[in-house]
């Protein structure tokens, strides 16, 4: 594998950093926040990336997609990172046409990936409940089976993008208990199916999640996603690209705030001087460089590791999230401290990247959980 | 490209054929090294035919020019015959500062009858050197350096002292900085001087560390008689010839991290844990423990990592990036927080410091630790590498 970016890869940095710049700067995600707006996200500038092709990007060319990899997913995700850019790349591109891609029937791929890859529908994956922490296996929601499908009840929590979706792919239990394993199935559920409640959460982020409550909701045969018990083990795969395609978002967050803090030292004067005169905040903005540079190489490996299969994949799945969610939270908790009093100011756009940062750290697995996958992959 | 194959196939043929098959598997041996000298130590029986049998063909110093008795190989050349001396696992012939530091030096900057005198004995193995640079007032401020080297007809006379100079006591000829001039500007009054160690007025005292007996030095100089045809570069132009010989220094220490490792099949902390804390239903009995060395192989990971991504990041034609002015602090601080690590696992028993009722490698272990601490100091200190990063790469004001 090649840690570089080559020629088409350099092109499409190029162009994803334009456009972020141009039509997503931080003041557009201020203003979806400070207007409450329902949705979090706008309609009009997903499909002005699906345009330009991002949303394209994984999907094989037989299902409509480029045919590209991960690779090439994360240059895109980074650049949404740098704008804090919220629309719905990582739920209904990464979770739900992963989740498709992966176990879609004929069916339901024909029904959907056109759709979500031209940006016209959006597509949610409900996964998390209150408690479950970072176990996709963590599943209480139920599936009974009943003469013509599933009846679904159960609640899900922070449903990325799961407000405004056309569908929700959602866990639930058809066997077992909460925490096993096996037992656990997906079905996509329309959202106007009769007992399904999307409520719109409000999260220190400003993101689109929802709590979704499922009722007694009717789920035909057809509306199985994957293997019905084999859920925690296609979600996994699944999760794992989200993973690396999430950690790409966090490289551009945390490369914006050192940007913005970096642009600080240099401008902010006291005691007569420029403040990036002071060997201080000359070591602590060093150290959050180093950092930067370390987190850059591991998120392309872990990218190139899964575009190629290799066997370590996991292990650098694992490493690149663990790392990202460390530095992440460390370069954003800096640049509040070292921007001084207006750090602490809403107005000042580095406090979004310090509260995305630490939400990023807590999607798909901590660093301690990271941490504790990778030992038993190692073998300790 | 084809040619280069060629070379790559007789290289490799006649090394299968003449390389003495027992200094095969030696190439990790931290004592392997032949540094030559007029006192040489041969470490192996076979290293001394290994020498000559290389000497003869040029190959003790391949990528210098053969008027200097270098082999006069090109780079691409000269990889290959590395490549193919590494693949057999073999050391290499001859090492030393001679090769790396001061030879590079001398071409870059001496007079023809000086690369004529000193090179050819640093590729006989002739003469061993040492450096003289840091003094007891000046470590990071090395401008600052007070070793004074007064005219005296065709010669200098030297008096000052010399510290951290590793093997003094075994090498025959010191480059050193020496100060020629105390008006003006610190750097302007340096001068790049070349001496022979057996120059009388020149004494030699070791250098005890935390960790035990070490290579260091002090070098002390009391009215030494050193020629002024010595001087490589100005007199007074020191400063800009000790610098360059720093930028050969640092591609000699990135070059010995590519050189191929005899890596134990096991990692060492992992097989450490499993014997000093040991494992339940697979996994590490102490979760503190476990937690800590899955971040020290994840620091690992991405350390080795960003070292590929700039070596694939010229392979492609750029500059060296930005990246690697980290390598110096974060490789340092990695190996002191794996020492660390490496005490915790081992409790109790990481505290022998000789004799009974230690194993050789807990013994081993103590000393590395102790001697892990110099790592982040010597060679530029951390805080001076981080003044570095804050100046030339993020362009911070002074």
């Amino acid at each position: 594998m090649e840690l570089v970016l080559n020629e088409e890869q350099t092109m499409l940095n190029n162009t994803a950093r334009e456009f972020i710049k141009d039509n997503s700067p931080i003041t557009r995600m201020r203003k979806l926040r400070d207007d409450n707006d329902p949705l979090g996200y706008s309609k009009e500038m997903w499909q002005e990336m699906a345009e330009l092709g991002w949303t394209s990007i994984l999907f094989s060319e037989d299902d409509g997609g480029l045919g590209l990899g991960m690779a090439e997913v994360v240059v895109v995700t980074e650049a949404m990172g740098r704008g804090l850019a919220p629309e719905p790349f990582l739920s209904c591109i990464m979770l739900a046409g992963q989740a498709l891609a992966q176990g879609g029937s004929p069916e339901q791929k024909e029904q959907w990936l056109g759709p979500i890859i031209e940006g016209s529908q959006v597509l949610a994956v409900a996964y998390q409940e209150k408690g479950g922490r970072y176990d996709l296996a963590h599943v209480a929601a139920k599936a009974e089976k009943t003469s013509n499908g599933y009846r679904l009840s159960g609640e899900k929590t922070q449903v990325l993008d799961g407000f405004g979706a056309d569908a929700i792919i959602v866990s639930a239990r058809t066997s077992g208990e909460v925490g096993d394993a096996e037992g656990v199935t997906l079905f996509l559920v329309p959202k106007d199916a009769a007992g399904l409640t999307v409520t719109r959460q409000s999260r220190v982020d400003a993101r689109n999640v929802a709590l979704v409550k499922l009722n007694n909701v009717e789920a035909q045969e057809s509306s199985v996603v994957g293997e019905v018990g084999q859920g925690v083990e296609l979600l996994g795969r699944v999760v794992d690209l989200a993973t690396v395609a999430l950690c790409g978002e966090m490289l551009g967050g945390m490369n914006a705030a050192y940007e913005r803090t970096l642009g600080y030292l240099k401008e902010r004067v006291q005691f007569d001087v420029v403040i990036g005169t002071f060997q201080g905040l000359k070591h602590r903005a060093a150290r959050m460089f180093m950092e930067l540079e370390l987190t850059r190489s591991v998120v392309m490996a872990a990218a190139r590791a899964l575009d190629e299969n290799a066997p370590n994949k996991e292990i650098l799945v694992s490493t690149a999230k663990a790392r990202c969610s460390d530095a992440y939270t460390h370069i954003a908790n800096e640049a509040v401290q070292m921007l001084g009093g207006i750090g602490m100011t809403d107005e000042e756009d580095v406090g979004f990247y310090m509260k995305r940062a630490r939400a990023a750290e807590m999607t798909f697995g901590d660093a301690a959980y990271h941490r504790d996958r990778f030992a038993t992959l190692k073998g300790y | 490209m084809a040619e280069l194959e060629e070379f790559r196939a007789s290289v490799r043929s006649w090394l299968e054929e003449n390389a003495p098959k027992g200094l095969m598997g030696k190439i990790g041996d931290v004592e392997g090294g032949f540094w030559g000298g007029r006192k040489p130590v041969y470490p192996y029986p076979e290293s001394k035919a290994w020498f000559e049998m290389m000497l003869e063909r040029g190959w003790t110093v391949p990528h210098w020019p053969k008027e200097y008795g270098g082999g006069g190989l090109n780079k691409d050349e000269a990889k290959i015959l590395n490549e193919e001396i590494a693949r057999l696992k073999l050391p290499l012939p001859l090492t030393g500062f001679g090769i790396t530091m001061i030879g590079p030096t001398l071409l870059q900057y001496g007079t023809e009858e000086q690369k004529k005198k000193f090179l050819p004995e640093i590729v006989r193995g002739e003469i061993r050197w040492c450096q003289g640079y840091s003094e007891p007032n000046a470590g990071s401020d090395l401008a600052n350096i007070q070793t004074r080297a007064m005219v005296d007809g065709d010669d200098f006379i030297v008096n000052g002292q010399k510290v951290w100079t590793s093997y003094g006591n075994l090498a025959d000829w010191i480059f050193m900085l020496v100060r020629t001039q105390t008006e003006g500007k610190k750097q302007v009054g340096i001068t790049f001087l070349l001496a022979d160690m057996t120059t009388p007025g020149v004494d030699v005292r070791p250098i005890k560390l935390i960790s035990g007996n070490s290579p260091f030095c002090e070098v002390f100089f009391e009215d030494v008689r050193v020629s002024r045809a010595n001087v490589l570069g100005t007199a007074g132009g020191g400063w800009e010839v000790a610098k360059a010989l720093l930028g050969h220094e640092r591609t000699m220490i990135a070059g010995m991290g590519s050189r191929v490792r005899t890596g134990k099949a096991e990692n060492p902390m992992e097989a450490a844990a499993k014997k000093y804390v040991g494992l339940k239903d697979g996994k590490i009995v102490d979760p503190i423990i476990r937690d800590r060395l899955a971040q020290a192989q994840m620091d690992e990971s991405c350390f080795a990592l960003t070292v590929q991504r700039n070596s694939d990041n010229m392979k492609a034609g750029h500059n060296p990036g930005p990246e690697s002015s980290i390598f110096k602090i974060y490789g340092t601080e990695l190996n002191q927080r794996r020492n660390e690590l490496m005490l915790s696992i081992l409790g109790p028993e990481c505290l022998g410091w000789e004799g009974e009722g230690f194993d050789k490698d807990e013994l081993a272990l103590c000393r590395a630790w102790l001697r892990s601490r110099g790592n982040t100091i010597e060679g530029g200190t951390s805080e001076i590498q981080l003044n570095i990063i804050a100046k030339r790469v993020l362009r911070l004001p002074d």
